[in-house]
């Protein structure tokens, strides 16, 4: 193995600066199987998250299915096959198969590692679940272990470009110091998770699409950001979304009627109707045997955190649900990939879970949790290769060269006040929460929201310098704002209902030739459809 | 929400000023303080990685239970969830 390099600090005046060949955006599991397999292949590799690497993001404080499957060609032919009729065929076979092979592969590298995977009732080991808390545990010691460099609480405001356009490094804030971070890199791995619009779906308030803005701010396309409406059941009162176990729920109305047609899986459409048209929704998960429920507690102790702590018998009690908006986060839209190395259309930018389009496994529709994790060991890890490989062959990032900060908004000097982040905040949601705008779509609603959007971007691409304080939360806030209106264009530019991205008014599906969903763009948001084929096996030429 | 520090147990480490994702804490003078509520997220992550047991997120993520800390800690409610993912008290993870 080569020996790996050290992660470089250049000055600490004015501002934190290091060089190293891979610098990560966000910590993780896309993150950190980046960091891992980039510091493998001899990279020196500096991590930054925004939060705490380890605890941040939508992973560690769930319990999350694994997308495993034995490598057995039926059983592997029926799992891609039962996932394409929901994606509306938009995944690519070729992918799903070595998604599945390299998750299986790193399952069993988990286990080497100590992982302690559930054993069942035969004795033999689950490997088909993980528990948050502990992966991302595990996952932080072993990226620092593999010679990862570390940065907690150190968001990343903007990327940094080289005078031919590639990603040299990013910058960012100290959060707890106030110190800026500037870091130059031969590439950058952008996984910074997607975007939930601050809705408190657990462990989302760190997902704001901070990643879809620096990576369009320097040219980088998207796709498929139509399929970004994904909700998720809570109680009303907790940030505690696991839909699963609602499978075994009963939902009734205020008066313990049952609400007609309402069901988590296949009827939760109705549940949001009702919230929107007649008020509160109370479930009981009254389907579920002792020994399913016993089950149950094993497998996700957090489900049952509120209930224990609120006093209520989940299994006996009625208790009032929401739809809380997960967003991009369990929707497959993210940053375009062109090829095998998870490169997205701008030199030196790799992307890596939810920060990534997931169509070339899932199409437009995903439940979250099992393909999306085999999704974010396996990006992770091929981005994280592809950028040290990258780095390694471009050189040493030349200090004097010259770069650009590319970041726009609330980071460079404006006609106007800096952005009101909590207004804006306020603005967006009030556009992407509404089950009547976002879940029951139409062109004319969509029109609606994507002007009142545009109009917003009109006035907040003019405002001023954030200063350190806020800035973090300002650059969030027009994150989300660029995050909808890609959401929304994308949304229009499909005229017909596949996977999530359903429409009113186009209810059915288009039996035309398939096409992807491409966007992009910050002042001018444009939209594009690229007919829908295998992605080319060659890696693309750099 | 993050609603308790038990000033008893808190050894004033200060794993919870790092490991909170939204940067809700604050190192005081002894030990820390809850210095940005209305950013905690309710992930309880906090909770799971406080090595003495000291910290109690409430389910509410919207607003206040104001619980009794004698009673939480009576019923053993503080350090459940560690206890559930199978984490003991004094098990302290490396930052």
């Amino acid at each position: 193995m080569a020996i790996r390099r050290p992660v470089e600090q250049i000055s600490s005046a004015g501002a934190q600066e290091f060089r190293a060949d891979v610098l990560v955006l966000g910590g993780g599991p896309a993150g950190t199987w980046a960091a891992i397999n980039a510091a493998g292949r001899g990279a020196s590799v500096l991590l930054v998250d925004k939060g705490f690497c380890g605890t941040s993001g939508a992973t560690a404080p769930s319990g999350t299915g694994v997308w495993y499957v034995d490598p057995d060609s039926a059983k592997r032919e029926a799992a891609m096959a039962s996932r394409e009729a929901m994606g509306g065929f938009l995944q690519d076979r070729r992918w799903m198969a070595r998604v599945l092979d390299h998750a299986y592969d790193t399952v069993q590298q988990l286990a080497d590692w100590g992982y302690p995977f559930q054993t069942d009732e035969y004795g033999l080991q689950r490997y088909g679940s993980v528990m948050g808390p502990q992966y991302m545990r595990l996952m932080r010691k072993r990226a620092k272990q593999a010679g990862a460099k570390i940065l907690d609480h150190s968001p990343a405001l903007e990327l940094i470009v080289d005078d031919r356009g590639a990603v040299r490094g990013a910058s960012g804030i100290r959060q707890q110091s106030g110190e800026r971070w500037i870091v130059r890199s031969g590439a950058v791995v952008m996984a910074t998770g997607g975007c939930a619009f601050l809705s408190k779906a657990l462990g989302c308030n760190v997902l704001t699409g901070d990643g879809y803005l620096m990576g369009a701010e320097v040219g980088a396309e998207l796709s498929g950001m139509e399929f970004s409406n994904a909700y998720a059941m809570s109680p009303a009162f907790s940030s505690v979304t696991k839909t699963r176990f609602y499978d075994w729920a009963t939902f009734t109305d205020a008066s313990g009627e049952l609400i007609p047609g309402a069901q988590s899986k296949g009827g939760r459409s109705n549940i949001a109707r009702w919230l929107t048209n007649n008020g509160a929704v109370f479930a009981r998960i009254d389907k579920a045997d002792a020994p399913t429920q016993a089950a149950m507690r094993l497998a996700q102790p957090n489900f049952f955190l509120p209930f224990d702590r609120a006093g209520i018998d989940p299994f006996a009690q009625r208790f009032p649900v929401t739809l809380r908006l997960e967003g991009t986060v369990r929707g497959t839209g993210g940053l375009r990939i062109v090829d095998d190395t998870c490169a997205t259309t701008v030199p030196g930018l790799y992307a890596a879970g939810d920060a990534a389009t997931r169509e070339l496994i899932c199409g437009g529709f995903t439940g979250g949790g099992s393909h999306n994790a085999a999704w974010a060991m396996s990006s992770g890890f091929w981005a994280g290769g592809a950028a040290a490989d990258h780095a390694l062959s471009v050189g040493e990032p030349r200090h004097a060269a010259p770069v650009k900060h590319a970041g726009g908004v609330a980071l460079r000097e404006g006609a106007e006040r800096p952005v009101d982040s909590g207004d804006l905040i306020k603005s967006v949601q009030a556009e992407v929460f509404p089950y009547d705008i976002n879940y029951f779509r139409n062109g004319e609603k969509l029109s609606g929201a994507l002007n009142r959007l545009d109009s917003l971007w009109s006035a907040t691409s003019r405002a001023g310098r954030s200063d350190a304080l806020r800035v973090t939360r300002d650059r969030e806030a027009v994150s989300m704002l660029a995050t909808a209106r890609w959401m929304y264009r994308s949304a229009l530019e499909r005229k017909e209902s596949r996977g999530m991205a359903r429409r009113l008014d186009y209810p059915g599906q288009d039996s035309g030739p398939k096409y992807n969903v491409r966007v992009g763009g910050l002042h001018e948001v444009w939209s594009r459809r690229d007919a829908n084929q295998p992605a080319p096996i060659l890696e693309a030429a750099e | 929400m993050i609603e308790v520090i038990d000033e008893e147990r808190c050894t004033g480490c200060n794993i919870c000023v790092h490991a909170c994702p939204t940067n809700v804490f604050d190192a005081g003078a002894k030990i820390p303080v809850i210095a940005r509520q209305d950013d905690c997220q309710t992930c309880f992550m906090c909770e799971a990685w406080c090595p003495e047991d000291a910290l109690y997120v409430s389910p509410r993520a919207d607003d206040l239970e104001h619980p009794d800390i004698a009673a939480l800690k009576f019923n053993h409610v503080i350090g459940s969830y560690r206890a559930a993912i199978g984490w003991s008290k004094g098990d302290a993870p490396t930052i």
